[in-house]
């Protein structure tokens, strides 16, 4: 493509790619984000250039790979254009029957649609309730886009804010109004982004840097992938508009090795960039020039701290300093730099587009704008969820994510990453904003959603949480790597049964000391996830170290498996499956479990026909001793 | 030296470090002594800093892996829907721990926190391709094109 170089040219251009597209054209576009990669998308994809070159179909039909849809639980996603029919879990096989019956004959393939619990199946993606109850406006364009080519993101419209930006307002203009629009940070604290701009404009230098930081480290949450991935050109369109607004000649995309695609995907739409004349020298004849560079980190937590993550790119140990510096000041290199996560920056041309006062009429009074969570864990429909700030969590649980899995009972959901907090049932109608999360103990971190269901123990959920947290603390402060290390310790021996009295009150007194003295984000919130489950399920951490009882029949230390000799059938299946062969029974008697050789593997459980469940998990009380008469008492097959 | 290459590439800057690293990890699967010393030499960094920044990033290796990396996910989204059953599948499969490389080299079986992947989970990736919850068997056959 031959490089634009006035404001014009790119209108031209633009007409010209729509010119050449006709709407109504049969389009069949496959999902290829990372999670239907996994389900084998590509092949599905393959399959259907091949079938569409067998029936002669091949330039009548487009093909076309798109970035995550959020529903990968239920990829590969196979969405045919103009109709926009949906087809969930596609493979090849299904795919000369796709070709045969949608394309060809116009008619809907029943068996391949979502289907709702009343059986019916549902045509269109915006129907399925997983989408229905979202707010689309970061990842609307995903269906629409190749991510590796340019002409797509242009004919929804791209780069157009960027022209705006450049040839009608003034960098202070743009800053002025990000600043309205009230847009936070989404990659952590929530910090109103426009104010860090106007800092980081105003600081003295003559050199000042942007960065995006894509090293999404939450476990749990993938949304800056699928953003960076699916559609890198908003967010390289948001950033190039910051440089502007901020008075920087370079960027850097700061982003974790772990995610291939989004750097393949990244180095592509910078090549075309540059070679349309939209990144380098002159941009687009308006004088502005801006350079952008790729780095990939190479694994720690802690790096995401924006000093961190700066002190990362100068080929640095990725530890955070203190904050009295800030890098709006001194940042990178020791220039006055700002950081924004991938969300944040991909919001900026639809604020600069459509006007600071569209993005603030949506959301809450404090939180503007919508936030993509991550909604996975115990949940019936998992995957990325865009919905407005300030949405209940209930309705995100239950309307969108369809409920719990396996007709369980909902426990709690945790928010914010390994730091935030879990928020129990009765706080499901909380509106889901920076603000609210903050109040109940959580936050919202860049917006893991990890649903739990009855089966889960919060002091083991606490453990987990800290174990991680005690891996990826960098070290530096002396409250952070011991205090987090003994707070482990103690949940370790509460969830053996060793707790002692005190235990709990001693794990709050920790979590003071270890908040007050850290440094950094993450020694300074890693007691959330224990402070708040003791908040919330006191009794249950009670239970661990008083009645050496795990209510939620999860630590093995304190579980015993025992079968109920009314409930046995004396069908042998868990003899037959113990590992460890620590079932005895024989025909028609009641079988016993030997609580000396157990392992508490937990398979008898699962094998004990559904229907008898005999059994039985037993906490804080002691195992009943066998029966003298160990004659089978329940009838076969007789539900019990 | 064969990392001079990789080193021009970034033309011996400084602050290339990391990304040097990442790219000798990739090449050769760990970071011998001898190649940290010339990336020493080369960017006119200590070694005492060299090795400061590579055990400080997960993603380094001062040890051999082997020609297959199995990693596990261990995320949140993993854990609680069963990456440590999964872990102890592949373990069985692999006759490795986590942390394990095989005597043969063949694998190297590592947990890692969050594949970016997780609605999927439980996730592992075996050389980067990405596969949720395998059984066994697909296991098994995944391993048999694994020289
Ligand atoms: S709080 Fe923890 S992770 Fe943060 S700087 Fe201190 S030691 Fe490192
Ligand atoms: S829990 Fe496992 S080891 Fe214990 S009795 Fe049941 S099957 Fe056997
Ligand atoms: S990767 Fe296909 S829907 Fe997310
Ligand atoms: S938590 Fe396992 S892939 Fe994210």
């Amino acid at each position: 493509m031959a490089r634009l170089t006035s404001l014009e040219d790119l209108e031209r251009y633009r007409q010209e790619v729509l010119a050449r597209r006709d709407p109504k054209k049969p389009c069949v576009t496959i999902c290829s984000g990372t999670g239907c990669r996994a389900y084998k998308s590509e092949k599905v994809a393959h399959a259907f250039q091949a079938e569409l070159e067998a029936k002669g179909l091949a330039g009548k039909v487009d093909v076309r790979r798109t970035g995550c849809h959020g529903f990968c639980e239920r990829g590969p996603i196979v969405v045919m254009l103009p109709e926009e029919t949906c087809y969930l879990k596609v493979k090849v096989e299904d795919v000369p029957e796709l070709v045969a019956e949608t394309l060809v004959g116009g008619k809907v393939v029943e068996r391949l649609l979502y289907r709702t619990d009343a059986g019916e199946g549902v045509v269109h993606e915006n129907d399925i309730p997983f989408y229905k109850h979202q707010t689309r406006l970061l990842f609307h364009d995903n269906l629409r886009i190749d991510p590796t080519n340019l002409d797509d993101y242009l004919a929804v419209g791209g780069y157009g804010a960027l022209a705006k930006a450049l040839g009608s307002m003034t960098p202070e203009q743009v800053v002025a109004e990000v600043k309205k629009s009230n847009l936070r940070g989404r990659g952590g604290a929530g910090f109103p982004a426009g104010v860090k701009w106007e800092t980081t404009r105003n600081s003295p230098g003559d050199e000042r840097y942007v960065l995006v930081n894509a090293d999404e480290g939450d476990p749990g949450a993938y949304m800056d992938r699928s953003i960076l991935e699916g559609n890198p050109h908003s967010v390289l369109e948001g950033f190039i508009i910051g440089g502007y607004a901020i008075g920087a000649r370079t960027g850097y995309v700061y982003v974790r090795q772990e995610y291939p695609l989004a750097v393949e995907n990244l180095i592509g739409a910078l090549d075309d960039l540059h070679e349309a004349g939209l990144l380098g020298e002159n941009i687009l004849g308006t004088g502005f020039s801006f350079e952008i560079l790729i780095y990939r980190g190479a694994g720690a937590f802690v790096s995401g701290e924006s000093s961190a993550l700066m002190s990362s790119i100068e080929g640095k140990v990725g530890e955070p300093r203190p904050k009295y510096i800030r890098t709006s000041v001194k940042g990178l290199f020791d220039k006055p730099s700002n950081l924004n996560n991938v969300e944040t920056w991909a919001n900026v041309p639809l604020i600069i587009s459509r006007g600071a006062e569209w993005f603030a009429g949506i959301g809450t009074e404090g939180s503007k704008g919508t936030k993509v969570f991550s909604l996975v864990g115990k949940v019936n429909n998992t995957g990325l969820v865009e919905v407005p700030m300030g949405m209940s969590l209930r309705r995100i649980v239950f309307d969108i994510g369809g409920g719990i899995r396996e007709g369980r009972a909902f426990k709690a959901v945790q928010t914010g990453g390994p730091s935030g907090g879990v928020i129990p049932e009765s706080m499901l109608d909380l509106p889901v904003d920076f603000d609210e999360l903050t109040k109940v103990g959580s936050m919202m971190g860049s917006g893991g959603m990890i649903v739990m269901d009855d089966n889960t123990c919060m002091p083991d959920v606490a453990k987990y949480f800290l174990e991680f947290l005690a891996d990826e603390s960098c070290g530096k402060c002396v409250p952070c790597r011991e205090g987090v290390w003994q707070m482990l310790q103690i949940l370790t021996r509460m969830v053996k049964g060793e707790g002692r009295e005190g235990d709990v009150e001693l794990l709050e007194d920790l979590s003071t000391t270890v908040q007050d003295a850290s440094l950094c984000a993450l020694g300074q919130s890693a007691p959330n996830p224990v402070l708040s489950s003791i908040h919330y399920f006191r009794d249950e951490y009670r239970a661990h170290v008083e009645e050496k009882r795990c209510p939620a029949l999860v630590c093995k230390a304190l579980t015993s498996y025992w079968v109920d000799p009314d409930k046995c059938i004396a069908c042998g299946l868990c003899k037959k499956n113990c590992p460890v062969g620590a079932i005895s029974g024989e025909k028609k008697q009641v079988h016993v479990v030997d609580q000396a050789l157990c392992t508490k593997c937990d398979t008898c459980f699962q094998v004990c026909p559904p229907k008898t469940r005999a059994v039985t998990k037993l906490s804080g009380q002691p195992v009943p001793k066998p029966p003298e008469d160990l004659a089978v008492r329940a009838a076969k097959g007789k539900k019990g | 030296m064969p990392v001079d290459h990789i080193i021009d590439r970034y033309d011996a800057r400084r602050e290339a470090l990391v990304q040097i690293l990442l790219d000798v990890q990739k090449e050769l699967r760990w970071l011998p002594r001898n190649v940290l010393k010339r990336v020493s030499d080369r960017l006119g960094v200590t070694l005492r800093e060299i090795y400061n920044v590579a055990t400080f990033y997960k993603h380094f290796s001062l040890v051999p892996q082997g020609r297959h990396q199995m990693s596990v996910c261990v995320g949140t989204a993993c854990h609680v829907r069963g990456a440590q059953k999964l872990l102890d599948r592949v373990s069985n499969v692999v006759g490795i721990q986590a942390g394990g490389t095989s005597k043969d080299e063949r694998f190297s079986l590592h947990t890692v926190n969050c594949v970016g992947c997780c609605a999927l989970g439980p996730v592992m990736t075996v050389d980067g391709e990405y596969l949720s919850n395998p059984t066994t068997e697909e296991l098994e056959k995944v391993c048999e094109t694994c020289e």
